[in-house]
């Protein structure tokens, strides 16, 4: 596995090939107007990225900016009522609050070699919105960021700090105002900056070279896991690794360097919503079929016709119909299992954590957190979930659900 | 009909071709037959029969709102395909069915593809399917049921992808006037002119016209004298938006363009 370079497809099978498939998945199904952009990205990308200077200031910068490596924190009350050994990747420790930094760090840095003079980006949760303004602020470049109308009210914090760090932050008003319509929003600025502007995406999703883009700038949190689990177990892999998924950004940083040991479980966790068969969810991979969003083949929510079906959960940053190609080929070829937490569950996830281990967990990742009572666990189990991020930015969201749950 | 049809029309129309893009059911489901009726009536040369899609990625705000009331109206592919089978029974103006990819593969390429010829579609534009795939995966099935295609060029394509384009192209090369979305106004730049000229200078085999931010008879006229005609959209949708009488209103709104 050291030499990374070599992408051999027979024992790497959960990488992409050349064109950037995942098996069926993957691919770049774009507007010719995106096309000079697209394929000049895919054409530098790994070379830009595992040049000696860019992987000096990328890991700098993580160290000394964002605070890496984060700590992982062996929880004991959780282990104790799951009856193994719980471990949270501390993700929600980094500069900006979750793992969304550590992918602009690296896309900021390539859009500095591209020459590109001004950023966008989408955000559902915000975060990554924060993470994209943060890092235009560290390098002097100028940032839009589309974010749904919904998602502006439910994540009023972030808007404020993206704005306080010199951001534009632009309402997407189409569709459900959601992460799907802000990604659509900012693919459209795209195409009519085509030139000047790089778009850094904030998800393990889009065209080609973008699902593999952000999973290697992430893979900073599975290279990190190996050596730390070494340190405290005494063995480098865990026996479940257990993430949520929007896009699947930080599940795909969590799972890197596991992809191909089959000692590991992964696990996914999706937000179910109102419940599966609710017709209020985002449970995608279990809802969805075959087909194309923002880009690439995955599997997605849609209608018998082709048109793209509005999700729906609490969770701003989960409520996407679509997921990274990456781990739709991980799940249809079943490496990777999926669970399905409600808006309920995740609130309750949220509470236990707060209470038990005195982390306030961001709503996304509490949907990680609930369906650790779906596994089989016994007590030599090792468990790592990635704490994507911390809830500061929903209390607004907690303290309302709180005040309806004790009646007032 | 197929390839051929379009490519007549438009060596037919002498530079000046007019292709009018209207978004299937808006402002109502009823209309489609109506508006190609209308069309080919005004003397529109070609039409450009957009499928409405719930995520129109390539589209500014006029198309995506059409596509919106299209979709709220109703608006499946089995029923558009009804009404592109009436509007047939009196009508030969050639039909190209503009859409995204998805909405083919949901329904099932093939069988897409079959209808729309059954039902005389001339051809089809799809904008995000690329041209490697089509020409490994769809290239054939596209010449078993004599639909054409035309792909799309920018200004940032480069001259190989657009011979490639010209080499794929069955239909005609759908020049981009610009790097945008669809729906800009505004006169035609004279780098916009500079670009349309390197494309005329390069000898394509394939017709070519010239399309978005194209809006009235000053930027009509400009693109025809850098290529074989242009194409009307966003424009027409406007124009739609008010009317009272869909007939009227193609023909006077086609008296300012051509
Ligand atoms: C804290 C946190 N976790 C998870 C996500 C979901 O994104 P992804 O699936 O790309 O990790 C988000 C997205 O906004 C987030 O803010």
């Amino acid at each position: 596995m050291s030499n990374t370079n070599a992408v051999n497809t027979t024992i790497y099978k959960y990488h992409p090939d050349q064109d950037g498939f995942y098996g069926p998945f993957g691919g770049a199904y774009i507007p010719e107007m995106l096309h000079a952009n697209v394929a000049e990205l895919q054409e530098v990308y790994l070379s830009i990225i595992q040049e000696p200077g860019f992987k000096q200031e990328f890991d700098e910068l993580l160290r000394d900016y964002v605070g890496r490596p984060s700590p992982l924190y062996l929880a004991k009350k959780l282990s104790a009522k799951y009856n193994a050994n719980i471990y949270l990747k501390r993700e929600d420790l980094n500069h900006t609050g979750a793992h969304k930094i550590n992918n602009t760090i690296g896309q900021i840095l390539l859009a500095k070699r591209l020459k590109k003079k001004r950023i966008i980006a989408e955000t559902g949760a915000g975060q990554h919105g924060v993470a994209t303004a943060t890092v235009c602020a560290l390098m002097g470049l100028e940032c839009f960021v589309y974010m749904g109308a919904v998602d502006i009210e439910r994540q009023a914090p972030n808007v404020a700090r993206m704005k306080m760090l010199g951001a534009t932050v632009i309402p997407a008003v189409s569709g459900s105002k959601t992460l799907k319509d802000a990604t659509n929003e900012a693919i459209r600025d795209w195409i009519n900056n085509a030139e000047n502007t790089h778009y850094i995406i904030g998800s393990a999703i889009g065209p080609h070279p973008y699902p593999d883009m952000v999973t290697r700038f992430q893979s900073v949190i599975s290279e990190e896991i190996k050596w730390q689990l070494q340190q405290k177990t005494g063995k480098d892999h865990p026996d479940y690794l257990v993430a949520c998924v929007g896009g699947g950004s930080n599940a795909a940083g969590a799972f890197y360097h596991y992809l191909h040991d089959d000692r590991v479980q992964l696990i996914l966790a999706e937000a179910a919503g109102l419940g599966i068969d609710s017709g209020e969810s985002a449970a995608t991979s279990i809802l969805g079929t075959e087909g194309i969003i923002h880009g690439c083949m995955t599997l997605l929510m849609q209608t018998d016709d082709g048109q793209i079906v509005e999700p729906y959960s609490l969770s701003a940053g989960l409520d996407y119909p679509g997921i990274g190609p990456m781990h739709a080929h991980l799940i249809t070829s079943k490496r990777a299992k999926v669970h399905a937490a409600t808006d309920d569950e995740a609130m309750q996830a949220v509470i236990e954590l707060s209470k038990e281990e005195g982390i306030i967990p961001a709503l996304e990742t509490a949907h990680a957190l609930a369906i650790l009572d779906r596994l089989d666990l016994s007590k030599e189990d090792n468990v790592v979930v990635c704490l994507s991020g911390r809830g500061d930015k929903d209390l607004n969201t907690f303290i309302t659900y709180l005040e309806e749950r004790n009646g007032k | 009909m197929g390839n051929n049809s379009i490519r007549e029309k438009i060596s037919a129309a002498n530079g000046r071709a007019l292709n009018v893009y209207f978004t299937a059911g808006y402002p109502t489901i009823k209309s489609i037959a109506e508006l190609i009726r209308s069309l080919e009536d005004a003397g529109a040369d070609l039409i450009e029969l957009g499928m409405p899609y719930s995520d129109p990625l390539a589209d500014g705000i006029t198309i995506q709102n059409s596509s919106k009331i299209a979709l709220e109206n109703g608006l499946n592919l089995k029923i558009l395909f009804e009404h592109i089978a009436e509007a047939r029974k009196t009508t030969s103006i050639p039909i190209i069915m503009m859409g995204y990819f998805n909405q083919l593969l949901q329904f099932g390429v093939e069988d897409f593809l079959k209808l729309a010829a059954n039902n005389g579609v001339a051809g089809m534009i799809i904008p995000d399917l690329p041209m490697n795939i089509y020409e490994r995966d769809y290239k054939s099935l596209f010449e078993k049921y004599d639909l054409s295609i035309s792909f799309l060029i920018s200004p940032m394509t480069s001259d190989e992808r657009i011979k490639q384009a010209d080499r794929l192209s069955s239909g005609f090369i759908y020049v981009v006037s610009q790097s945008s979305i669809t729906g800009k106004k505004g006169e035609i730049s004279e780098a916009q002119k500079s670009y349309f000229d390197r494309i005329e200078s390069m000898n394509l085999k394939s017709p070519r016209l010239i399309g978005f931010g194209i809006h009235d008879r000053k930027s009509f006229d400009t693109a025809c004298t850098y290529s074989d005609g242009a194409i009307v959209g966003s424009a027409f949708i406007r124009a739609l938006a008010n009317s009272e009488d869909i007939s009227k209103t193609t023909h006077s709104f086609i008296q300012t363009i051509k």
